[in-house]
């Protein structure tokens, strides 16, 4: 990759991140709504550490929890990655080991919630829960159909995110220089003086 | 269609088609002959999945408790099991199996908690152990994306057909393939919102065979206590305890045979005698 496409491509790379996060976040929001719930997550896998990151969080606990992570292998969460299975629990703050394990994780003791593993071909990328849900009526499978369909446009911005992600690495591990200039690009809201600054940069690499 | 534009597998109460059996079906297939007086003594019933928890009153006795793990070498590392259980998950689905067939064995074959990377490996680890250990019965409430574990898992599935244990695996409700619940050689379960945890109908268009009842269960949780829930995953249990009932009464069925009995004995077919 030339320098300067790799400038245009970091230029490029940076606002996708935050419009995948506010995808994601949109989707928490919604998915939160929907179900008249107290609070809705999505979990990002992060297959090196086993851990599972908070990457989007509506409602109770919104302001502190995104990047909090917690241990992949246990837990409702985990045994979701696992499974590939969604599941309902309610009354799920009955169980004191339950609520010590989550409040411990979350800061939050949720009663009830609803998992779902966001796959997206063959992956596994994260979970997408619905925390406490009000119980006007008994639970049916409409609704878990429901959530199955956000969980894949849950996956989907997931996916995305992680694609951004991955790209903005590569180029910040081959030249930091030209990452930190990608930075600075992603500032600046005048996308003539954005363009402008992508030719002059170009030109300055060629010379 | 609206429904068919959905994903799901699973089968609303209304939307149940009755299954017409061919005539000369024979008339003694009945759920009495079936599973009538049996509770399941003398079956082993395997739960792969999250641990289980010990002493838990609505789990009772586990009779054997391991933790699955692959080495660097990629061999399967099997010890005694000390955690228990760590979602609660597979104190769920024992609970469940046991609320069916009260005397039957409840065998603990944990592989969740080495990790995420090691999941799928530890996954057919698992199930590869617990075939080779002989349970009558593997309760599966797990399934894999992983399209490079096709093949071995269906091996495994042939395995364990071959040698009378019966694979019982949760269907998928979302849009993507996964495995081992499609192969033909296990019987797959979905959801049915019905109460009675004995009713279970059969699919006509497979590849998911079987719903049972899987919302809104009260099953076995952690720290003793019970939960609400609702997923295929707490289906599955439901067959296996069926499947358990039936072996004990009749412990010499493979599992073609003991699948034959359960689709003919479906809450939809003919001969379904009491529902």
């Amino acid at each position: 990759m030339s320098d300067d496409v790799r400038a245009a491509v970091a230029a490029g790379v940076m606002p996708a991140d935050e419009a995948f996060r506010e995808l994601l976040q949109s989707i928490v929001d919604v998915a939160r709504a929907i179900f008249g719930a107290k609070a809705s997550s999505v979990f990002l896998l992060d297959e090196e550490s086993s851990e599972l990151v908070f990457e989007a969080v509506s409602g109770a606990g919104a302001d502190e929890l995104v990047g909090r992570r917690f241990p992949s292998g246990t837990g409702v969460a985990g045994w979701v990655i696992a499974s590939r299975q969604s599941l309902v629990i309610e009354d799920v703050g009955e169980d004191p080991r339950f609520s010590r394990e989550v409040a411990e994780s979350t800061g939050y003791v949720p009663k009830g919630l609803m998992a779902v593993p966001l796959l997206h071909e063959e992956r596994v990328l994260g979970v997408l829960e619905v925390l406490d849900r009000p119980q006007r009526s008994r639970f049916s499978l409409v609704e878990m159909d429901l959530l199955g369909l956000f969980a894949g446009q849950a996956a989907i911005a997931l996916s995305l995110l992680g694609r951004t992600r991955r790209a903005k690495a590569v180029l910040e591990g081959r030249d930091a220089a030209l990452a930190r200039v990608a930075e600075a690009l992603e500032e600046l809201e005048d996308r003539a003086a954005v363009d402008r600054l992508l030719v002059a940069l170009a030109d300055v690499l060629r010379s | 269609m609206h429904e068919e534009e959905l994903p799901a597998w699973s089968l609303a109460a209304e939307e149940v088609a009755p299954v017409i059996l061919p005539g000369a079906w024979p008339d003694g297939l009945t759920r009495d002959w079936a599973w009538g007086g049996s509770t399941g003594a003398g079956v082993r019933v395997c739960i792969l999945d999250s641990g289980v928890e010990r002493s838990h009153p609505l789990v009772g006795e586990v009779q054997s408790a391991v933790s699955i793990a692959v080495d660097d070498d990629g061999r399967t590392v099997v010890t005694e099991d000390e955690e228990g259980d760590l979602c609660g998950h597979g104190t769920a689905c024992a609970g469940i199996v046991r609320s069916l067939a009260p005397d039957c064995e409840i065998h603990s074959v944990r592989v969740l908690g080495a990790g995420y990377t090691g999941s799928g490996p530890v996954l057919l680890a698992g199930l590869g152990y617990a075939i080779r250990t002989g349970y009558d019965v593997i309760n599966m409430s797990l399934s894999t994306t992983k399209s490079k574990f096709t093949g071995l898992l269906h091996d495994l599935a042939d395995e364990a057909y071959f040698r009378r244990t019966m694979l019982v695996a949760s269907a998928h409700n979302l849009p993507v393939e996964s495995y081992p619940w499609r192969f033909s050689s296990v019987v797959s379960v979905a959801s049915h919102e019905q109460t009675d945890p004995l009713v279970f109908y059969v699919n006509p268009e497979p590849p998911v065979e079987l719903y049972a009842r899987g919302v809104e269960v009260d099953a076995a949780w952690l720290g003793g206590g019970a939960l609400r829930v609702t997923g295929n995953s707490f289906a599955t249990p439901h067959v296996s305890g069926i499947c358990a009932l039936i072996l004990g009464k009749h412990p010499r069925l493979t599992p073609f045979q003991l699948k034959t009995v359960l689709l003919t004995t479906a809450s939809n077919v003919g001969g379904a005698d009491e529902r």
